[in-house]
């Protein structure tokens, strides 16, 4: 793992960028032309209100849902529609919303299956107890039975398992009390120091920007600003309750 | 007796284990890709006389047809099984996914007739042969022990690999959420084409082990599914262990129950294969409710309706047709014409109940049945015995339906199944019914002192109330109970908060199938003058179901077009005895590929003839009874089946 | 005695506390509104009150009838309607006839084999503004409309007590206000609505009384005034927190109070987009 050197020189390619990403639910057109482009090494807040595209954006780029047309690279190589496992051993994982866990298998179980992603089992479980030392405690409970904190710890730590270039977070913080949420985001921003690049789908904006090298906003199924998290803090009134102040 | 009791339990463990492995085969499939496979018993008999062909026909040395047959051809037929049929089926509603497995079902039956033709008997010896050991004065045969200790390893095999290794847990973890799974880095598709294979080695070698015994022909294998399904129901389709457990109280049961109950044949036999039955019916009606579900609702395209006009110029155009064809046909075909009309009013039965309602019954045959039975007991043309067969019938549907509605369809079918199991093997042949291989005689019906003694006119009478039928079925499906059927197949949790209850609903309706059903049964055995039980047996229920979806079980003229073509079934099979497997193939095959495509074959025909249409020289009335509406959607009620059922007969 | 009473109501799923010790009461008449950040609870709630959920503790009271244990059937025969955050409009049926069928199982088996016109349905149509749609297949059409159709079909069954769960997702401006109306008619014409919602606008301007839920608990009860000056409602919605005993730094706070509190007055709504489309 490296130190963290800030956004990468310029003429290294983006960890990742979408051209024109258009993706659709049936006839319903959902991503209307999404431009974007993450620096690698940075964190990326993508805020919104509900039903702007942010989670299906998410989706797509994690291959759980085709595009209709348009391109996304991945460090500069294009992998519009590779699977998700494909992507996953190619480094790029998602943490899906809800809890991204299998509740009717066990914490080491769970991290067991993320060895999938190519990575030695031994290696995973050291590196995820030595991040999360709750879970090792909880290793031979079913990952159900945690509470929701630890479920999305797990969940981050099977993420991480896979050795990731790109995590795409949605919604970390759903149905988990201020202050864990704050130390969930404090293990994003660790994350972050080593040197993953992260894109944050999250509606608790404030923690999300705390840790976000840069913000995008999203509506409507485009992106229609990006910018430094303090400028989009500000308008985070619009985006939330509809109203400008 | 000591000995008695040592030989029946040693018996019953072999027979306990067999049928645990098959069911454990039958578990791991379902709780890994949640597709109910009907045809795990279906598979267990092809592998089974494959390994006849290695072992006795090709004379190959017993591990090395073993070998081929385990750890080639049963897993390679799993996965292609996967890869071709079942892959993104286990989202798919129960009515297709159920009529997918119920085509593999008959395929399968299908491919064996086809390849080893009932022409020779076929044994298989027991492993050692007869060899056995005395254990408390009997002999145990080494066969019953290998079979017991295999049973043991599946189970601890099976153990391991699901807990102790990755791949299996993936295939729990599949279960849960296969999207998850791929966004850990697997190969979700590779996991479930594992449990396939996995499955399928399983049904082989309950197959091979039960052959010995049970002899090898195309049914008793096949129907070691019902025993299959009642181990694995008391494990609710996902516990081993219990699986297990319930496999080995039903071997022990049917072995003690031929050795300590004596009776006439009805009991020995019957009962004694119905065990199984029973134990699965039980078994359904104490599993707990299921919730209702909020999820995605999907509109499911369904064939158009037409309007009232449309209706009575179709009606009226069949009519005709027919009319025009009668004088041409010989007393064998007009009887046949008359079969394949109650056939078609046994398809509108499904039309309500599948097409309509998204229910699958696996015994609608055995209501004809009953419908027949009633009419040929009350022994009298009184219009009034059609009016019994029609109640009993609907009532015995309402009473199978009761205890099984609160749970999802997989269940319902299911218990249909073990229904017409039990109708075959205890009711249909009781005394007061047919008896014990017996038949009955019946009489037609007279109507305000009118004896259709000739057959044509009774034809037509089938035919008009086949008609009657049809229009009322289109005319509730226009109405009120049309819009609920199709509301509470889309959400079932909407129309709970809309008031309604779901229960009594459910139950009229497959109350009301059930009657359609017995009335065709009334008619039938008015046509035919001679009742046999065979007829009506579960077995042929399922290409009645089959033939239905393959015509399109969505529409009238599809219910028309399916009984046709179910009546022409034996019929080709008759004439060109060489192809009587491939009949079977071919139903198979179309039910798995039109199993997706509710509107069928009948869809399909007016789609081309539409698309035909401004090449043909047709006359404009006739142009504009097949032009379809505006409207995108399939349409499927028109006259031109006519057309087939003056080919079908001729 | 409140129409709807919510007595103390958990619910858990495996170890996760989806909804935790809530109570909450709505009165005939009135507009209550259940706000919260996502994953609060509030849909698990509402499946309580209509029976698809039952709860691991607690009572439902509806109509001084405790219903607890009573069918989903039996509490929308009582008045209970509602409508649904991920859609169940029947797919196969058009807008009319998705309305249609809700006309007839509330007016019972009796009539399911007349063919009599209920002229209810095209009032209904019109009340909830559908009629360019009432031939359209329902899974053909837009989010926003699909929820009117929702609600319509909700209000078919003549509800005393009508939940809709997130009804303005996927309307526009002018049709929010118009909706804002709509619940203010229904709600002068004796209906009670508790109503799960995150346009703030929409909820400030309508709602009675606000109960705000987050993980599964009830923090917040009151007005519209009331709740934007809720400092624990504003953690709830902006991830600060003083409950857990970090400290709020004033303009921070100044700040939320700001971006919950002045909207109502704002006339420059954001227009939402025409679809729906976080789903599964």
């Amino acid at each position: 793992m490296t130190e963290y050197q800030g956004p990468a020189p310029i003429g290294t390619p983006p960890i990742l960028e979408l051209i024109d990403l258009h993706a659709a639910y049936g006839r319903i057109e959902v991503l209307r032309g999404v431009d974007l482009l993450v620096p690698r090494g940075a964190v990326m807040a993508l805020l919104g209100a509900n039903g702007a595209g942010k989670t299906t954006l998410l989706r797509v780029l994690s291959g759980l849902m085709p595009s209709t047309s348009g391109d996304v690279h991945l460090s500069g190589v294009h992998i519009s529609n590779a699977t998700p496992d494909q992507l996953t051993r190619a480094g790029l994982t998602m943490v899906p919303e809800g809890r991204g866990v299998f509740p009717n298998l066990t914490v080491e179980e769970n991290l067991w299956l993320s060895s999938y992603s190519g990575q030695p089992v031994e290696k995973i479980l050291t590196n995820a107890y030595a991040r999360f030392p709750r879970l090792k405690e909880r290793r031979r409970q079913l990952a159900g039975s945690l509470s929701g904190g630890e479920q999305q710890m797990l969940s981050l730590a099977r993420a991480l398992a896979s050795d990731p270039a790109l995590l795409l977070l949605d919604e970390l913080s759903m149905g988990l009390a201020p202050l864990i949420v704050e130390s969930l985001y404090d293990s994003v921003a660790e994350i972050a120091e080593a040197g993953v690049s992260i894109l944050v789908v999250e509606q608790f904006a404030s923690s999300a920007l705390r840790v976000s090298d840069y913000a995008a906003v999203m509506q409507g199924g485009r992106i229609v600003e990006t910018g430094e998290p303090g400028e989009i803090e500000s308008k985070l009134n619009e985006l939330y309750f509809g109203g400008a102040a | 007796m000591l000995s008695d009791f040592v030989s029946f339990t040693v018996q019953g463990l072999f027979l306990g284990a067999a049928y645990a492995i098959a069911a454990s085969g039958l578990v791991l499939t379902y709780a890994t890709t949640r597709v109910f496979n009907l045809a795990h018993g279906a598979t267990s008999m092809v592998m089974a006389f494959i390994y006849w062909q290695l072992h006795i026909g090709s004379g190959l040395p017993t591990w090395l047809s073993l070998v081929l047959v385990l750890f080639v051809i049963a897993p390679l037929f799993g996965i292609v099984l996967e890869r071709v049929v079942m892959r993104g089926l286990g989202d798919a509603p129960v009515s297709v996914s159920l009529v997918v497995t119920v085509g593999l079902f008959v395929f399968l039956v299908g491919l064996a007739q086809q390849f080893w033709p009932a022409d020779k008997p076929r044994n298989i010896d027991y492993f050692f042969g007869y060899d056995s050991f005395p254990l408390f004065g009997v002999r145990v045969s080494y066969h019953y022990v290998i079979t017991i200790v295999l049973s043991a390893i599946v189970a601890a095999a099976l153990y391991m690999l699901l807990n102790r290794t990755r791949t299996g847990t993936a295939m729990r973890a599949a279960v849960d959420n296969k999207e998850l799974l791929e966004l850990f880095g697997a190969n979700a598709n590779r996991v479930s084409m594992l449990s396939w294979a996995i499955g399928s080695q399983l049904a082989a070698l309950a197959g091979i082990l039960l052959v010995s015994y049970t002899g090898l022909d195309y049914y008793t294998l096949t129907f070691l599914v019902i025993s299959a399904f009642a181990a694995a129901m008391l494990g609710r389709l996902s516990s081993l262990p219990l699986t297990y457990a319930g496999a080995i109280v039903l071997g022990l049961a049917s072995a003690y129950f031929p050795g300590y109950i004596h009776g006439g044949p009805l009991i020995q036999t019957g009962l004694q294969s119905s065990l199984p039955t029973f134990m699965l019916f039980a078994i359904l009606i104490f599993v707990p409710q299921v919730r209702l579900r909020v999820g995605q609702v999907k509109g499911i395209l369904a064939a158009n309706v037409p309007t009232r006009q449309r209706t009575l110029v179709s009606a009226i155009g069949l009519l005709v047709v027919c009319l025009i064809v009668m004088p041409f046909l010989d007393p064998t075909n007009m009887l046949r014409l008359g079969i394949g009309v109650a056939y078609a009013m046994v398809m509108l039965s499904l039309v309500l109940l599948t097409g309509y309602g998204g229910y699958v019954s696996l015994a609608q045959f055995t209501f004809v049945g009953v419908g027949a039975a009633v009419v040929a007991k009350m022994d009298t043309t009184s219009p009034l015995a059609i009016l019994f067969a029609v109640l009993i019938s609907a009532a015995i549907g309402a009473l199978v339906s009761l205890p099984v509605l609160r749970l999802t369809g997989l269940y319902l079918a299911l218990a249909t199944l073990a229904f017409g199991q039990l109708m075959d093997k205890l009711v249909f042949q009781a005394d007061f019914l047919f008896g014990f291989g017996g038949t009955l005689q019946a009489q037609r019906v007279s109507l305000l002192g009118y004896n259709f003694n000739n057959t044509r006119s009774y034809v037509v009478l089938m035919l008009l109330v086949f008609l009657l039928m049809g229009a009322g079925l289109l005319v509730l499906r226009r109405g009120p109970v049309g819009r609920l059927l199709i509301a509470l197949r889309d959400s079932p949790a909407a129309c709970g908060t809309l008031g309604l209850n779901q229960r009594w609903f459910r139950v009229a309706v497959f109350s009301a199938s059930a009657g359609m059903a017995g009335l065709a049964g009334a008619l039938l055995a008015g046509l035919q003058g001679t009742v046999t039980p065979v007829a009506f047996a579960t077995l042929q229920s399922l290409p009645l179901l089959l033939v239905a979806v393959v015509a399109g079980v969505t529409s009238v003229s599809g219910a028309f077009l399916g009984g046709l073509l179910l009546m022409l079934l034996p019929v080709i099979q008759a004439t060109i005895p060489s192809l009587s497997g491939l009949v079977f193939l071919v139903i198979g095959v179309g039910a798995i590929l039109l199993g997706r495509d509710p509107n069928g074959l009948v869809n399909v025909l007016f789609k081309g003839l539409r698309q035909l249409e401004p090449h043909l020289p047709l006359p404009p009335r006739l142009r504009a009874l097949t032009a379809g509406p505006p409207a995108p959607a399939a349409e499927a009620e028109s006259v031109p089946e006519a057309q087939v059922a003056g080919h079908g007969v001729a | 005695m409140a129409l709807l009473e919510v007595t103390r109501v958990t619910v858990r799923f495996g170890g996760i506390t989806a909804v935790n010790d809530a109570s909450l009461s709505v009165d005939l008449g009135t507009i209550t509104g259940l706000i919260g950040p996502n994953g609060a609870g509030k849909t698990t709630l509402f499946n309580v009150i209509t029976g698809l959920q039952s709860p691991t503790s607690g009572h439902v009271r509806f109509k001084n009838d405790d219903v607890t244990k009573a069918t989903v059937n039996h509490r929308a025969k009582m008045g209970m309607g509602r409508t649904f955050q991920r859609l169940e409009a029947f797919g196969s049926l058009t807008v009319r006839e998705n309305i249609q069928v809700a006309r007839e199982i509330h007016a019972g088996a009796r009539n399911w084999f007349s063919f009599r016109k209920d002229p209810k349905v095209d009032e209904l149509i019109e009340v909830v503004g559908l009629r360019r749609y009432v031939d359209h297949r329902a899974d053909s059409v837009p989010t926003g409309v699909a929820r009117l159709l929702e609600m319509a079909r909700a209000l078919a069954i003549e509800p005393k007590l009508l939940l809709l769960d997130e009804p303005s997702s996927g309307l526009d401006e002018a049709e929010t206000k118009g909706f804002g109306k709509l619940l203010q008619q229904l709600a002068a014409d004796g209906c009670a609505i508790l109503m799960v919602e995150h346009d703030m606008d929409l909820v400030m301007g309508v709602c009675d009384l606000i109960h705000v839920l987050e993980f599964g608990k009830v923090i917040a009860t009151g007005t519209a005034a009331e709740i934007r000056g809720n400092r624990a409602v504003q953690a709830a919605y902006l991830g600060f927190s003083d409950a857990a005993g970090i400290p709020i730094p004033d303009d921070v706070a100044a700040e939320a109070t700001a971006i919950i509190g002045a909207h109502s007055a704002s006339e420059t709504t954001m227009t939402l987009p025409a679809v729906e489309t976080e789903r599964r």
